[in-house]
């Protein structure tokens, strides 16, 4: 009893009395490395236990997301260095062409609720839209995690983030999760396990789900949840850290400013800034949910004449529900450039960056300078970078 | 020497108005243009290499120099480059009032010492602490001293794992010499 989410995840993993603010050793059900930071868990790895056979090779995967195929040479090196080395052990593969790991990872049934799920990609905490502890790390924690099955981790006190009323229906979930971003900064859920919970958390789609807890990471939090029926569940009389009150009433679309996705603004105050570039997906929107809303406001209408816009599916799953339902045809003929799965926008992918003086709009997750290369980037919903395309301004669809 | 003993000059993280640098991402650390590299003697002259006003700090840095940086040092992404690239320098220890949770980890796990100092901001302000200044801690009592200005401040100790895998060298070297427990 009185425990939170995070709380009883962690104690179905450990032998240790699990409680904040305790360090304990915790079993792992997945994990995995991808194409930067595996490379370096394979070196990690043979250097200090040379052959030797992982803890269960089962559990264990790499998925290669960033820049797939490969367009330096360093990543064709890197990824061939994992290949090599899962093949020797027997390691599955989610190679060049299945897309963003930790999505993938969802949509195989590995990250289930209740899972404990670790990784390279400082976003995997994103499982727990899927009520799954995810979590990134570096390569030498992965490294650790293959050989012994386990990893260390402080579990970590518990936030509730209840949000009080409904954002207008011309927001989305990613508006949501920047006006969070905003509200909450890097400070009020830092090194925290967050809880959403009020109806704008608990009416969110999966695809929406995925989006809020996707910029956990932003907030600077361990993970975040969101409770709904069913599902994982704290105990009536969890002990909680801090409760964190937010009118998200009548909340209108939100666009996060360079040069931090902390400096969120209403989409009213930033209208008409010129943009040179949009980009639609990474592990933030890159569902069909995502990309069909982006869609619908391009259908019938032509991106902007110089400008570039980038559509970058999560996943090999999400491509093809795109394809049947006819959508990539539609944003092929809006003009957009539709690119094969994966992570693409950042870490320098296969979709490109930014040159010094151009200014993108992109529904990716981190706009940090030099993020995507030179330029500028805003971060927005694809509703609002869908219209911005067309208009080759900051807009929202009602401008068009 | 006490391997619990760090001893070295500082450099305090601050901006062009003199304010102590907050939220320095791994981008600013070590610029995800050279994620590839896995060699870590090539990652040192990389380090701060894309954060404004320190990106000739690897030059200027010496061996055992300690760096003080703002709250949430280390946040964006997993890369182990970014702690890396201060042990290949010989960084001593980084101060700052919090890490970010990665970051930390990485740091701890490669037996280099982060250790929060909770009264960095009053301390700044009263110019206790200076670039230049030559500064001693001591990781497992948590106890930093000012030798140039001769005095004594508080830092957090560090937590058990994180004292018994610095002792180690490494979690590799913690791993195979404590035995885990099998759960």
């Amino acid at each position: 009893m009185d425990k939170t989410i995070i709380e009883k995840i962690i104690r179905s993993h450990s032998y240790d009395e699990t409680a904040a603010g305790r360090i304990v050793w915790m079993d792992l059900d997945v994990r995995s490395a991808r194409d930067f930071g595996g490379p370096n868990v394979v070196k990690n790895y043979e250097r200090e236990y040379g052959a030797a056979p992982l803890a269960d090779v089962g559990k264990t995967f790499f998925t290669f997301d960033l820049c797939a195929p490969a367009c330096s040479l360093k990543y064709a090196d890197n990824q061939q260095i994992c290949r090599d080395f899962a093949r020797k052990h027997g390691i599955h593969v989610y190679d060049v062409d299945a897309g963003i790991g930790s999505h993938v990872l969802i949509e195989e049934g590995l990250a289930r609720p209740g899972t404990t799920v670790v990784g390279t990609d400082s976003h995997l905490n994103i499982l727990g839209a899927v009520d799954s502890f995810g979590q990134g790390m570096g390569d030498v924690d992965i490294a650790f995690a293959f050989k012994t099955g386990k990893t260390w981790f402080e579990v970590p006190e518990s936030v509730k983030v209840v949000l009080h009323g409904m954002p207008l229906p011309t927001a989305g979930a990613k508006d949501l999760t920047l006006f969070l971003c905003r509200v909450l900064g890097t400070k009020k859920i830092a090194l925290r396990s967050a809880e959403f919970t009020g109806p704008a958390a608990a009416t969110l789609s999966a695809a929406g789900r995925i989006t809020l807890c996707s910029m956990i990471t932003e907030m600077a939090g361990i993970i975040g949840f969101i409770p709904k029926e069913g599902g994982l569940a704290a105990d009536s009389d969890a002990r909680y850290a801090d409760v964190v009150e937010v009118d998200v009433s009548g909340l209108p679309p939100q666009v996060a400013v360079p040069p931090s996705p902390n400096n969120v603004h209403s989409l009213a105050e930033v209208r008409g800034t010129k943009i040179d570039s949009g980009f639609i997906g990474s592990c933030t929107n890159g569902r069909t949910e995502d990309i069909s809303r982006a869609a619908e406001v391009l259908r019938g209408r032509k991106v902007k004449p110089g400008v570039m816009l980038k559509v970058v599916p999560a996943t090999r799953t999400v491509y093809r529900e795109l394809l049947e339902r006819g959508i990539l045809a539609s944003l092929f003929e809006s003009g957009a450039i539709v690119i094969n799965p994966g992570c693409g926008g950042c870490a320098e992918g296969h979709a490109g960056l930014t040159g010094k003086g151009e200014t993108q709009i992109s529904t990716g997750n981190r706009n940090f300078p030099g993020k995507q290369g030179k330029g500028r980037t805003y971060l927005a919903g694809p509703a609002v970078v869908a219209a911005s395309s067309v208009a080759g301004e900051i807009a929202g669809p009602e401008d068009l | 020497m006490d391997t619990d003993i760090r001893q070295g000059r500082i450099w305090v993280l601050l901006d062009k108005a003199g304010r102590l640098i907050e939220d320095i991402d791994t981008d600013q650390i070590f610029h995800n243009a050279h994620l590839p590299i896995t060699d870590i003697a090539q990652m040192g002259p990389l380090a701060f290499g894309n954060l404004e006003g320190w990106k000739d700090f690897s030059s200027q840095c010496g061996s055992g120099d300690m760096v003080v940086a703002g709250r949430n040092f280390g946040a964006g992404s997993s890369r182990q480059q970014a702690v890396d690239c201060f042990l290949a320098l010989k960084v001593g220890a980084i101060l700052a009032p919090s890490f970010s949770a990665i970051y930390f980890r990485n740091a701890v796990n490669s037996g280099f010492p982060v250790l929060k100092i909770p009264g960095l901001d009053r301390l700044l302000e009263e110019k206790k602490l200076v670039t230049g200044d030559i500064v001693r801690v001591d990781v497992k009592l948590g106890r930093g001293e000012n030798l140039t200005r001769r005095f004594e401040f508080p830092l957090d100790p560090m937590s058990g794992v994180q004292y018994d895998v610095y002792r180690a060298g490494d979690l590799f070297k913690y791993g195979k010499t404590a035995g885990l427990k099998k759960n």
